[in-house]
């Protein structure tokens, strides 16, 4: 395997607030190989953009406590000082936001914005780093960029604004690209642009990237490997292809079977996960995902899991305390439409016997 | 392929003139207009354009029914359910509900209309008073129209509303800020059908919600819809979704209907070529079915609703526009398959198969 370009090891990132500890992030690890694209799914509140923004060095407060490493081209990045991170940040690891509309200032012309991103890492002039905004806007599908670049915000659309992102992300040619939920405000034809456009820059550039969204089908078209975080930590890695066929963890069939999917039948209501994510101050014991589990056991709220290897497959690795064959009987019962509560009557009678 | 979809044509058919005659009809819609005036001028305003939101629908919602509206941003769906509850003042245009036209009836009129139309709202944070305890929004209600006015007997039926959605009904004293999203949404359904409507319109209602929240609210929904017997119209943007609840749907373009189907023959074979579009841009949760279906991606964004383009308004981003798109209006009419489609080139059976994933699976 070549060596991963960025490699979180036991991300904790910890915030104290006056209601007391959030554990916004509860022990992460993941690696991102060269040109590969991660997508981390969760609910909202499960630590996937405080997780990418730690990475990014954003989450630095007189309130947050942060352990754990994150290398990044030979360095931990928790250790570098905020003048290292500022080299970092825009030149290395870039990140594309939410909502493009606050995420640009609305006093400046777009141009002068991807001038201030080029010139805050490389002495040029502003000629040529005007030229460098132009071909970048050329590049991210904007049409007339040399008219365009005088433009204001105001003046683009939601899929425009979002594409002047992307160009100022990628001004200066990162390794690493950190996208936080980039479509989830556009229409769906514009989202089908923009991924499109990150399918192609993705190929043209070889960047990696971090994709962060709370949308599985979005994620099943972006993502090479897929972390689903739950409550803080990952419950589940794997590649794309074993996390919508093969997937292990509990949570996982529910977010799958949450979703109403254009080919099922219509009449059949959806399998939602009961119940709410819970609070970070205050998280359950043992597995933390075991009030809202159907197929809970009394010795799971006393155990923390941990991420194992799925039947030794290094690629594949789930945080559950189900035996591995009953895991493997119950998706099966879900795959075949059966409701959660049958499967596991089916489980628990095939135990029985046993 | 083409012979399966041509061979359920004329069943298709039967079901569409259902739909056009067969069931009772509870609104009847017709050529709903509303312009927003675009004024300039300090002291003096003067009219200088209009924000043609919605121009020109007409459908009908038959009873117990589930209709869709979907849609792009700006597209006029949201307006179009302020209008049918008479939230807008339509610019012209009929509404009809249960047979009385309700345009331009007077405010005491409009209250007795809301006894029977409800409406969900897609903010649940914005939506409810914060300063209101849940057992009084969802009293409120019952007070506006001097229903249940003993104490007990009101709080009662607020808990059993609270019940019915799914809320504890101990719960009764506490503030919108104490519940989740998904929980004021329930919040949000309770109030809506604390007076029994006939029906209720939801604007959005899951959008702002997480996945395994957004099933939760839905089979509610659902539920609530079988036992009360509503009819609803379901305001949304998700296809997925639009495509999990309702019977039938209309998907609006710039301010117009450009295609009305069951749901089955529109994600089956739509016909406008917007529509294809939009079913092409669906992001599909299956890397199986994603790595062989072709997208369909359409270049530019939508057109001002100010200006919008002559003629077909789709002209101006559509793959098959040819000369006739800039000069004639396509009207509404029946297509192959059964399909209501404003288009003078309806796409193919071979060109949605090639485009729509959904295709393959109807």
């Amino acid at each position: 395997m070549t060596e991963p370009l960025l490699s979180v090891r036991d991300l904790h990132v910890h915030f104290a607030t006056d209601d007391g500890v959030v554990k916004a992030v509860d022990g992460v690890s993941y690696d991102i190989g060269p040109g590969r694209t991660l997508g981390i799914v969760g609910e909202s509140g499960s630590g996937k953009s405080v997780s990418s923004l730690t990475v990014m060095g954003l989450t630095r407060s007189k309130i947050s406590r942060i352990s754990g490493e994150i290398h990044f081209g030979g360095k931990d990045l928790l250790q570098a000082s905020d003048d290292e991170m500022r080299h970092i940040r825009g030149e290395e690891i870039a990140m594309i936001f939410q909502d493009p509309l606050s995420s640009l200032h609305p006093f400046y012309r777009i141009g002068d914005q991807l001038v201030e991103a080029v010139q805050a890492h490389h002495k040029v002039s502003k000629a040529a780093a005007l030229d460098k905004a132009v071909e970048l806007l050329r590049l991210v599908g904007i049409p007339q960029p040399k008219d365009r670049v005088g433009g204001y915000p105001h003046e683009f659309s939601g899929g425009m604004r979002q594409r002047v992102m992307i160009a100022m992300a990628l001004i200066n040619e990162p390794k690493l690209l950190i996208a936080d939920e980039p479509t989830t405000a556009l229409d769906v034809t514009v989202q089908a642009q923009i991924l499109e456009l990150m399918i192609r820059l993705k190929a043209e550039l070889n960047t990696s990237i971090v994709f962060i969204t709370h949308d599985l089908g979005v994620v099943a078209e972006m993502a090479d490997d897929i972390a689903v975080m739950y409550a803080g930590r990952i419950v589940e890695f794997g590649t794309k292809e074993t996390i919508f066929e093969n997937p292990q963890h509990p949570y996982t069939w529910g977010l799958l079977g949450s979703i109403p999917k254009l080919d099922a039948n219509r009449d059949e209501p959806l399998i939602p996960v009961s119940g709410r994510p819970p609070s970070l101050i205050n998280l359950p014991s043992g597995c933390s995902f075991h009030p809202r589990c159907p197929y809970v056991r009394e010795a799971h709220k006393k155990v923390e899991p941990t991420l194992e290897p799925v039947n030794g497959d290094n690629e594949h690795h789930v945080a559950c305390l189900l035996d591995a064959g009953v895991r493997g009987r119950i998706w099966d019962d879900l795959r075949e439409g059966k409701r959660p509560e049958e499967a596991r009557a089916d489980v628990m009678a095939g135990e029985g016997a046993a | 392929m083409s012979d399966r979809l041509s061979g359920t044509a004329a069943t298709d058919e039967s079901r569409a003139a259902a739909h056009a005659g067969g069931g009772e009809t509870l609104y009847e819609i017709r050529d709903l207009k509303k312009h927003f005036p675009l004024t300039s001028g300090m002291i003096f305003r003067k009219q200088v354009g209009a924000v043609h939101a919605v121009d020109g629908v007409s459908f009908d919602v038959k009873r117990g029914e589930t209709l869709g509206l979907v849609g792009e941003s700006g597209c006029g769906k949201s307006t179009t359910g302020r209008l049918l509850l008479r939230l807008l003042d339509p610019t012209s245009g009929s509404i009809k509900f249960e047979g009385e036209e309700i345009a331009d009836i007077k405010p005491k009129q409009l209250i007795e209309f809301r006894r029977d139309a409800q409406m969900i709202f897609q903010d649940p944070y914005s939506s409810l008073n914060p300063r209101k305890t849940v057992g009084s929004i969802i009293g409120e209600p019952f007070s506006i129209h001097g229903m249940k006015t003993g104490e007990g007997e009101r709080r009662k039926a607020v808990q059993e509303l609270m019940d019915t959605v799914g809320l504890n009904p101990e719960h009764f004293n506490r503030y919108p800020h104490e519940f989740s999203g998904g929980q004021r949404q329930r919040i949000g359904v309770a109030r809506a059908v604390a007076l029994k409507p006939k029906l209720i319109i939801a604007d959005e209602p899951v959008s702002a919600l997480d996945v395994s929240i957004q099933a939760q609210v839905l089979n509610l929904l659902r539920e609530l819809q079988r036992d009360l017997g509503l009819t609803l119209v379901f305001i949304a943007h998700d296809l997925s979704v639009v495509r999990h609840m309702c019977d039938r749907v209309a998907v609006m373009y710039l301010g117009k209907i450009v295609e009305m189907a069951g749901s089955d023959q529109l994600y089956g074979h739509p016909r406008h070529p917007y529509t294809g579009a939009l079913m092409s841009a669906v992001p599909i949760a299956d890397p199986k079915l994603a790595a062989v279906k072709k997208r369909q991606i359409l270049a530019g964004d939508v057109p001002s609703p100010t200006n919008p383009p002559p003629a077909c308004r789709f002209h101006t981003r559509c793959w098959k526009a040819q000369d006739i798109c800039h000069q004639d209006e396509p009207m509404l009419e029946a297509k192959d398959g059964g399909n209501i489609a404003a288009c003078h080139f309806p796409m193919t059976d071979a060109e949605v198969l090639e485009r729509v994933p959904t295709s393959r699976h109807v």
